[in-house]
């Protein structure tokens, strides 16, 4: 469950700092991007048998295993309820966000 | 005892000639849809593949958009790459090109030069690369079949070089070259091997450093990519220029890299040409030097990058300037005659010039034709009321 986290980028100075065409390093976080999620996924964690399907159907990889429960990664996820709809044991709840 | 070593000389066609380029380039991919008169070069390679003398991924696909958007998935991870086309296969690749060259994928084509529909024809002109000028690829233009097969193998060393790193498009005159038989020297697989070394690209797919490919770019960053192409453009004429000279060190032909310069240097008189044209034009020109007259010719062998520094040297020494165009950019000239005339325009220099639209959907361009347009150029030196953009040979009277 390796995933890339946010990292600084420095706006290029020099022509030599950009890449030769549109390829760069895989993953490179530049920033955050959770803007528009208007309910989030809560998950119970008396509830949840670690199965790992929210992990597997989660669109924008932001499940994760944190001190050994599962958590959400609230920077990327944008809300879209998939997780809470296939998870088997029903443990996790789409809650208002406060807006 | 033999004085010369043995030349493997064949005769085949100019399709036949690209195929033999491309074998011995050894590329991984091969994503190929036949059109006419390109057809053969793409049979003949798969004829190699199939009998084993080439290793090569051979994708039949199902359109010229598919041929070229394959090159480019092969291409963007490390795999040396090669497509064909012409006419309308190359139109209809026209989104494809921009997105292979901005990707700076070194993806190396066959263009069988001809004419565009509509009235439909499968016959040669140079509406088809010319109309695409634009689209970000190197683009080389053949006299003959040697030329053609040379032109590939150089074209991979030249697409393939860091500074580089843009697609090449090599362009030959659809049936006059591509149709036309010709001995034509192999080169040795092992001095190719030497010439060619293989491609590299810090893109490779791989677990361990992967990347983020094609990717979009907002307007903060947009303008520097294109720079950046325009940049590799512009430093590919070096490029050129030296793997011209070293193919010429290994396998004893040189091309002069950007032009050739035929006669030149005491010239009156200069006939621009593109392609194929050129053989017959060397003809008529030493026909006329024999008579006195002092002519030359310009060969444009590449369009893109373009030869502004040699057009505009050309221009400090000749009187007179005519630019063959086998393409005519509706409502107001040629396309070569437009790059050409922009450059002595730089130059700031007066010469008599002359556009000569001809050999349009197949029409052929004869040496009398030919003497005629250097015989109007000797004359025009100091009239400046003629018509600059003349359609040549014309076979009905018109309302002008």
């Amino acid at each position: 469950m390796k995933k890339p986290t946010k990292r600084d980028f420095k706006r290029p100075t020099h022509i030599d700092d950009y890449p030769v065409g549109p390829q760069y390093e895989a993953g490179f976080l530049a920033e955050i991007n959770a803007g528009w999620r208007t309910y989030k996924p809560v998950i119970d964690h008396d509830k949840c048998i670690h199965c790992l399907i929210c992990y597997m159907v989660c669109p924008d990889g932001t499940i994760m295993k944190n001190d050994g429960k599962i958590a959400v990664d609230y920077d990327y996820c944008k809300g879209c309820g998939v997780c809470a709809n296939e998870c088997p044991k029903n443990a996790i709840t789409m809650v208002k966000e406060d807006l | 005892m033999m004085l010369e070593m043995k030349k493997n000389k064949i005769f085949i066609s100019g399709d036949e000639a690209v195929a033999h380029g491309v074998r011995l380039s050894r590329p991984h991919v091969i994503a190929a849809y036949p059109i006419t008169p390109q057809t053969i070069t793409v049979e003949r390679l798969s004829e190699m593949v199939e009998k084993g003398e080439m290793v090569t991924e051979y994708m039949h696909v199902e359109s010229e958009h598919s041929a070229l958007s394959a090159s480019m998935g092969a291409s963007s991870v490390g795999a040396r790459t090669f497509t064909a086309t012409s006419s309308q296969g190359l139109l209809y690749m026209a989104e494809a090109l921009h997105y292979a060259s901005g990707g700076r994928y070194p993806i190396v084509m066959m263009n069988a030069n001809r004419s565009l529909a509509l009235p439909w024809s499968i016959y040669g002109d140079q509406r088809d690369s010319l109309s695409l000028l634009d689209s970000g690829w190197i683009q080389v233009y053949v006299e003959d079949a040697q030329e053609a097969l040379d032109m590939i193998i150089q074209a991979y060393k030249i697409a393939e070089h860091a500074d580089v790193l843009t697609p090449m498009m090599v362009n030959l005159d659809g049936f006059i070259l591509t149709h036309t038989y010709e001995l034509v020297e192999i080169p040795e697989q092992e001095k190719v091997d030497e010439f060619l070394p293989p491609f590299e690209t810090p893109n490779k797919m791989c677990f361990e450093t992967p990347k983020n490919l094609a990717f979009s770019s907002q307007p903060d960053d947009n303008t520097e990519f294109k720079y950046q192409q325009n940049k590799a453009m512009l430093d590919s004429i070096d490029v050129i220029e030296k793997t011209d000279q070293e193919f010429g060190e290994k396998f004893g032909r040189f091309y002069h890299g950007m032009v050739e310069e035929i006669m030149c240097d005491d010239a009156d008189a200069v006939l621009v040409t593109l392609g194929s044209i050129t053989g017959t034009v060397r003809v008529v020109a030493e026909q006329l030097r024999a008579k006195g007259h002092k002519v030359g010719i310009l060969k444009i062998r590449y369009m893109r990058p373009f030869p502004e520094k040699e057009i505009m040297e050309l221009g400090k020494k000749v009187k007179s300037v005519g630019v063959i165009d086998k393409d005519i950019s509706f409502g107001y000239e040629g396309t070569v005659f437009t790059n050409v005339n922009s450059a002595l325009s730089k130059a700031n220099v007066s010469v008599f010039k002359q556009n000569f639209i001809g050999g349009l959907g197949g029409r052929d361009i004869t040496k009398a034709e030919i003497e005629k347009m250097y015989m109007e150029l000797l004359a025009g030196e100091n009239t400046d009321n003629q018509k600059t953009v003349e359609f040549f040979n014309l076979k009905v009277e018109t309302n002008d």
